[in-house]
C-alpha cells in the first residue's frame, strides 16, 4: 500500500465518470492521473494505447510476464505489446488489482451467467461505442486487447482455480499512475448486474489528472 | 480408436524453434506430442471467416473458474463461441497467460543467435515465429492475443508470483484438441518466455491430425461445465444452416 502526497486543489482535470459509461482521454508522458473508486467495489476496466500509435497497446501477458507476478500494485510497470513500458502505478491504496479476468462483453456474458442475457449492457460495448465515436484515436476492434481491472481482486488458488473474491476495494480507494509515454486512456466503468463483486451495484468512479 | 477419435490421418514432426499454420475445419483431432518431455508449443486460434474473432484467454479462464488448462476445458473466442475442447491431456496444467519469448530474452539467456553458423539450430523466439505466420494471413502483431503454451504448467505463490514448474515433465505426453468450428490455427515450439534451461531445447514435437466422432450428449468437455453447456449453444447457433 502506497498513499499518495499529491492534492486535488492542484489538479488539471477531474471527471466523474458514471456507472456504466466510457472515458476516453490522452495524459501525456510525465503526468500522474488517479482512479478513484467513489462508493467502492466498482470495476475500471480500462485500456491503454500508444498515443501516437494505437496499434502498441497495454498487454495483459507482457506486463504479467516481465514482473513474474499476476496482480497488479505499487511499482508495477504496465507493458505495450511491444514490451515497452507505458505506466507505472505509484500509489495504490487498494492493495491489489486484476488484469486476468478481461472484461465482460454480450457474447461472454451468454457463456458466464446465460443465454438470455445477450442483451445487457457490458464493457466491450462500452469500448465499442467509445471508438466508433472517437474515430481521431485511430483505435478498432482488432486493437482492443486485454485489459485492467482496476479495484477487482480475481485470486489464483494453488490448485490452479480461479476465484472472484469479494473486493477489496472501498469507497474513497484509489490507484495512481504516471504515463511513460503519451497515453490514450480508455475505460468503462462496469455496467455489470450479474456479478457480486460490485454488490449488483454499478457506481460511479472518478478520473483525476496532475500536469507535470 | 476411441469414443472420441474416429481417425488420425497426418503425421508430422516439428522441430523446436520452429513455426507452422493450418486451417482446420470443424470435427478436427489434433493430438500433440511432446516427444523428449522438454517441448512447448505456443498456440494461437483465428475464425477463418472473421480474423477479428480470436481466442481470448481471459474469457477461457473465467468463464470456466480456472487458471489452467487442461481436459474437459474449452478454449473461447472473444465471441462467446468455442475453437476447440480438450478432449484428453496426461499433462495437466497448460499455460495460456504468460504469453511468448521476445528475441531480447532469447539473447539474455543463451546468446546472440546468428544464423550463418547455426543454420536451422538458430534460436528463434516465439513473438517473431507468430509474426511469421500472421503476416501470411494479412495480420500482424496487434492481433496478437495472449497465446496457449501448451506443456508449460505456470503456478502461482501466495504472492501472485508466477514459476514455470519442471515437476511434471516427462517423455511421451500429449494433449488431445478436439475443433468445434473451423479453425485457423498458429503455432510455434519455441522455448516457454520464462524457460531458463542452460541450453536452448532443441526437441521436436508430434503433431497427428485425424477427424473427431459425432459429439454425444454425455461429452466430456460439453458437460464439464454449465458454461461450456452455453458454449456449445452458441456454436450451434453458428453453424445453424451451414453445412458443417
Ligand atoms: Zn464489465
Amino acid at each position: 500500500m502506497q498513499s499518495s502526497n499529491l492534492k486535488i486543489s492542484n489538479a488539471s482535470f477531474r471527471k466523474v465518470i458514471d456507472a456504466g459509461d466510457y472515458f476516453i482521454g490522452v495524459v501525456l508522458k510525465g503526468e500522474t492521473f488517479r482512479i478513484l473508486d467513489l462508493k467502492g467495489n466498482q470495476a475500471a476496466d480500462t485500456l491503454f494505447f500508444n498515443a501516437h500509435n494505437a496499434s502498441e497497446r497495454y498487454s495483459a501477458m507482457d506486463t504479467m510476464r516481465e514482473q513474474a507476478n499476476v496482480y497488479l500494485t505499487t511499482g508495477t510497470k504496465l507493458r505495450s505489446n511491444l514490451n515497452n513500458v507505458m505506466l507505472e502505478i505509484t500509489a495504490d491504496i487498494c492493495g491489489r488489482h486484476d488484469t486476468l479476468g478481461g472484461a465482460c462483453s454480450t457474447e461472454s456474458n451468454t457463456v458466464r451467467y446465460d443465454l438470455e442475457k445477450r442483451c445487457m449492457h457490458s464493457c466491450r460495448d462500452s469500448w465499442m461505442l467509445a471508438i466508433a465515436e472517437h474515430p481521431e484515436y485511430g483505435i478498432t476492434k482488432r486493437d482492443i486487447g486485454h485489459n485492467i481491472n482496476f479495484f477487482m481482486n480475481v485470486p489464483v488458488t494453488e490448485d490452479g482455480g480461479l476465484t472472484f473474491a469479494d473486493g477489496i476495494s472501498g469507497a474513497g480507494k484509489y490507484v495512481e499512475l504516471v504515463a511513460h509515454m503519451d497515453t490514450i486512456v480508455l475505460i468503462s466503468n462496469c455496467p455489470q448486474l450479474n456479478n457480486p463483486c460490485n454488490g449488483f451495484n454499478p457506481t460511479p468512479i472518478e478520473f483525476i489528472v496532475w500536469a507535470e | 480408436m476411441s469414443e472420441i477419435i474416429r481417425s488420425i490421418d497426418y503425421t508430422t514432426h516439428i522441430p523446436s524453434g520452429s513455426h507452422w499454420s493450418l486451417r482446420v475445419r470443424r470435427g478436427t483431432i489434433m493430438r500433440l506430442t511432446d516427444t523428449a518431455g522438454l517441448g512447448n508449443v505456443g498456440m494461437l486460434f483465428y475464425n477463418p471467416e472473421n480474423l477479428l474473432e480470436r481466442y481470448n484467454a481471459p474469457d477461457t479462464l473465467k468463464c470456466q473458474h480456472t487458471f489452467k488448462l487442461t481436459q474437459g476445458n474449452c478454449l473461447y473466442s472473444d465471441m462467446g463461441r468455442i475453437f476447440a475442447s480438450i478432449v484428453e491431456d496426461s499433462f495437466g496444467w497448460h499455460d495460456t497467460v504468460m504469453g511468448n519469448s521476445h528475441a531480447e530474452h532469447i539473447e539474455e539467456r543463451w546468446g546472440k543467435r546468428d544464423y550463418q553458423n547455426d543454420r536451422n539450430q538458430w534460436m528463434q523466439n516465439g513473438y517473431d515465429a507468430f509474426l511469421v505466420e500472421l503476416a501470411k494471413y494479412g495480420l500482424n502483431g496487434k492481433d496478437i492475443a495472449s497465446n496457449l503454451n501448451w506443456f508449460s504448467q505456470v503456478v502461482t505463490d501466495q504472492n501472485g508470483g508466477l514459476i514455470l514448474a519442471q515437476d511434471n515433465k516427462a517423455p511421451g505426453q500429449t494433449v488431445t484438441l478436439r475443433f468445434e468450428m473451423d479453425t485457423l490455427v498458429l503455432l510455434h515450439t519455441c522455448p516457454h518466455p520464462l524457460n531458463t534451461a542452460e541450453i536452448y531445447p532443441r526437441e521436436s514435437i508430434q503433431i497427428e491430425l485425424g477427424t473427431a466422432h459425432d459429439i454425444q450428449e454425455d461429452d466430456y468437455c460439453m458437460n464439464f461445465r454449465e458454461e461450456n453447456l452455453r458454449g456449445f449453444k452458441n456454436n450451434q447457433l453458428y453453424h445453424l444452416g451451414l453445412i458443417a
